[in-house]
């Protein structure tokens, strides 16, 4: 069913001709079933093949469709156009620099992202002939919502604290990191919590929510955050008691 | 001048594949230097969409011989059975790898990896975790592939060619998509984990990168592709979107019911027996058609459907098992799984056919290796068992790694001035597309028109006149693909850039399958013949090769790998 038709301002930025970014408006007919995704595809299609973005899957779980719709992060797949009005802003990703128009640079995410260790730490690696570990599913119920992260990066944009301080760890790395520590097959919580204490990781979150208020999965990486900061003192201070008696 | 990057070998794709097949290949040796390169970051590889589990023996009731027989019959005895016995013996052992490595599969009460039923397996051997398990398998993968420092990632570089010398592979060009360079990058082995094509199709559950990008370069180098008219169809996609519900919905109870309110795998004769909603694919998506022919389909504003009924499961199993079935229902189709039923129609999902290779994922070309669904190394034979794909991913990911590492080791290092010549024709060949704002045709339109006759030569049921019909048209797709227009000069991310060249793969790819197709003049697995409409192993007992020359395409035969299971009539 038709929409009527809406418009369209999106950022444009090509670094081999703008020194700053720009906009374009785009008037095109919508449909009531589209997504954000959907109308910006139709651009690129039928009017400006040179539009650039990312996307894939268009179900929600590649995680690559970010984008700024009005101001606010938004998975575009998933993000239904009836809800907005005729006119949209769409804009890259806040926080993260600009590759070209709506495609952002993940270098520091990919690196911030690596930094936690986020793979399976123990001290002795399991042979495939010991079969597969039991864990109930308790134990996999305490880091399953955490391991739900589809790296769309969202919660970056949303972040206070990475708006200031681009080297944060970020919601993210530390909901991952902290998914890895929670999981009752891992010895590595040692190593990641030494990460964790280290400077710009989770003692800098203001533990403002939004991050949590963006996730389109419902990870809850401020409840992660907050999770991991209790964990990581624990294990500091039950560190120092130990080592204490040692001495 | 070309940049040049030197390694041991080369994977192209990071999906579960590539991902396998990286890790693989640093454990099968601790010196070696492992280039995967990727078009989108390894997360976003459509592995990430998969839902519904991956099949391996788990439990005491269940047996390797059951797997095998389940998976030969699937493959309506196409499969080799060489490679389907050694599969079904290590599959096993990989998903327990990924338990080892964190995946988080649902569990039993006692704490056991939990599995599900799926369609064509006669006992519970799917595991599972929720209904997101290629995403949960993917991170897995990436995340564990990170502790390696001898894979070196080119994340975001699209690879325009195989690198050729002396008859071996040495390498491939690449396009860095955000410097808009290409490079060589050289190495001893090359490794194709490139994915399926679904996008040659109108409808599909592919996403948008699944392009048969692999099946083209293997294809230009002269390797052949095989089984390429052997397309499976999901019964159960979304109208409109494409968007799959997986079959792990009838694995947990979910009824397929027609415009009366009929479950008709049972009320009609589909020949899917005691199955029922556990049928194989071929075989129900060929129901749901037949049950929309006879007129009891529903009409929506993307054409017929009928209904996947999960309302009697039950809130608490459905939260539990289905939570993305949940969710993608909701949001795609503005249905309420807990209280309505969900449109479904058949669905493009998979390509059974793609570049040949042997047991070990070998390829006719001398240092090229493939796996994962860009693959035909036949285990699928004519149909795949849903949960069947994933397991394959890793099984032979692994396998072609490690005969992709032995292979590097007693190579030389080619011919360096010819394949950088070969590069630089390529970055000559890029940046004269990048500049083609005269070309006369709009990527979209060849797209579309490629789609529309794509389903109707090709569709669920096949016809010896569309078939033809739409050879013809794939070929004069093919001539005017060539003249694409590109309207984005930039360097930096051109996406119109990367969208010509997929289009070109997608034509390619789309050949294959439908001069394939018209030459098999029976019924077999997902390809039915409405002109011949029984199976004929007398003539047709064998796999399709299809070279693509300048001449145009040639079909050669390739006898199937027989031995264990007699073949015999698929009657479920
Ligand atoms: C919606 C959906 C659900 C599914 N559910 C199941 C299931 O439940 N169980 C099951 O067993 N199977 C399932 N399948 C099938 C299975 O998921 C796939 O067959 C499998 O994941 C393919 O993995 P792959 O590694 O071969 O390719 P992909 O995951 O598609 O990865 C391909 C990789 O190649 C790269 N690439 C491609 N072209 C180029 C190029 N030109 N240059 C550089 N890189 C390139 C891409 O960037 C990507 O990294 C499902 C499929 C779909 C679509
Ligand atoms: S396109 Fe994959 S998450 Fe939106």
């Amino acid at each position: 069913m038709s929409l009527g038709t809406k418009k369209f301002v999106i950022t444009r930025f090509d670094p081999d001709r703008d020194t700053e970014p720009r906009t374009e408006e785009y008037e095109i007919p919508v449909q009531s079933d589209w997504k954000v995704l959907d109308a910006i595809n139709f651009i690129k299609d039928e009017i400006d093949g040179s539009l650039s973005y990312r996307w894939s899957c268009r179900m929600a779980v590649c995680g690559s469709c970010g984008m700024m719709v009005n101001g606010e992060p938004k998975l575009t797949c998933k993000t239904a156009l009836s809800s907005y009005g005729d006119s949209l802003t769409i804009e890259p990703l806040a926080n993260f620099p600009t590759i070209r128009d709506l495609v952002v640079e993940m270098d520091g995410f990919m690196d911030k992202f690596q930094k936690v260790k986020p793979w399976i730490i123990q001290a002795k690696e399991r042979a495939v002939e010991e079969g597969p570990q039991h864990q109930s599913p308790e134990d996999l119920q305490a880091f399953k919502q955490f391991s739900m992260c589809i790296n769309c990066t969202l919660c970056y944009s949303a972040c206070p604290v990475v708006a200031t301080d681009p080297e944060f760890l970020g919601p993210a790395a530390i909901a991952l990191g902290h998914r890895y520590n929670m999981d009752s097959r891992d010895e590595g919580a040692d190593e990641r919590n030494a990460v964790f204490r280290g400077e710009g990781t989770i003692f800098s979150c203001s533990y403002a929510n939004e991050c949590s208020e963006v996730c389109p999965k419902n990870v809850d990486p401020a409840g992660a955050v907050n999770q991991a900061k209790f964990n990581a003192v624990v294990d500091w201070a039950s560190s120092f008691v130990v080592k204490r008696e040692k001495e | 001048m070309t940049d040049v990057c030197r390694h041991d070998v080369i994977i192209v794709g990071g999906g579960a594949a590539g991902l396998r097949a990286a890790i693989a290949a640093v454990e099968a040796d601790p010196e070696i230097s492992v280039a995967l390169v990727s078009k989108v970051y390894p997360m976003r590889s459509h592995t990430v969409s998969a839902e519904g589990g991956a099949a391996a023996v788990a439990r005491d009731e269940d047996s390797l011989e059951m797997h095998g027989y389940d998976t030969v019959k699937g493959s309506d005895f196409l499969g080799d059975q060489n490679v389907i016995e050694y599969f079904v013996e290590e599959a096993p052992k990989e998903l327990t790898r990924l338990e080892h490595w964190g995946c988080p599969w649902s569990r039993n009460e006692d704490g056991s990896v939990a599995t599900r039923a799926f369609g064509g397996m006669t006992t519970k051997r799917t595991w599972y975790a929720t209904d997101k398990v290629g995403f949960h398998m993917l991170h897995t993968l990436f995340q564990h592939s990170m502790r390696f420092d001898r894979i070196v990632r080119y994340d975001e570089h699209f690879v325009t060619r195989l690198l050729v010398d002396d008859g071996n592979v040495r390498g491939v060009s690449a396009l860095d998509i955000r410097s808009g360079e290409v490079r060589a990058i050289l190495g001893r082995s090359v490794i194709l984990a490139t994915g399926g094509a679904g996008k040659i199709f109108p409808f599909t559950t592919n996403g948008r990168i699944k392009t048969g990008d692999g099946m083209a370069l293997a294809a230009a180098a002269g390797v052949p592709l095989k089984d390429m008219e052997f397309v499976q169809y999901h019964p159960t996609g979304l109208p409109g979107t494409g968007i799959l519900i997986t079959e792990a919905s009838r694995g947990e109870g979910g009824l397929l019911k027609n415009s009366e309110g009929d479950r008709f795998l049972v009320t009609y004769d589909y020949g899917v027996g005691k199955k029922a909603e556990l049928g194989p694919r071929d075989m129900i998506s060929r129901a749901v058609v037949q049950e929309i022919e006879a007129g009891r389909g529903i009409s929506g504003p993307y054409g017929e459907f009928v209904h996947l009924d999960l309302t009697h499961i039950g809130r608490e199993k459905l939260e539990a098992r289905l939570p993305f079935v949940l969710e993608l229902a909701r949001t795609y189709a503005g249905v309420d799984p807990l209280t309505e039923p969900i449109p479904i129609r058949p669905v493009v999902h998979y390509m059974m056919g793609g570049v040949d290779t042997d047991i070990d994922g070998a390829t006719s070309l001398p240092g090229l290796y493939a796996a994962g669904e860009t693959a035909c190394g036949s285990l699928n034979g004519a149909n795949r068992l849903g949960s069947n794909s994933l397991t394959e991913c890793l099984v032979f990911g692994a396998r072609a790694a490690q005969h992709a590492v032995l292979y590097s080791r007693g190579s030389s290092e080619g011919n360096e001035s010819a394949l950088l010549a070969q590069a630089e024709a390529e970055a000559a060949r890029v940046s004269a597309l990048r500049r083609h704002k005269k070309g006369s045709e709009k990527i979209s339109t060849i797209r579309r028109e490629l789609n529309t006759t794509m389903e109707e030569g090709c569709g669920v049921y096949r016809e010896q006149a569309s078939m033809l019909a739409t050879v013809q048209t794939v070929a004069s797709l093919q001539d005017r693909a060539s003249d694409l227009r590109v309207s984005d000069d930039s360097m930096v991310f051109n996406t119109e850039v990367i969208a010509a060249l997929e289009m070109k793969n997608m034509v390619d790819v789309a050949q294959a399958v439908s001069v394939s197709a018209a030459a098999r003049l029976e019924s077999r697995g997902a390809h039915t013949c409405r002109d011949f409409s029984s199976r004929d192993d007398e003539n047709f007992m064998h796999h399709t090769l299809c070279y693509l020359e300048a001449g145009g395409p040639r079909l050669d035969k390739k006898s199937v790998h027989l031995g264990h299971w007699e073949p015999e009539e698929r009657k479920y």
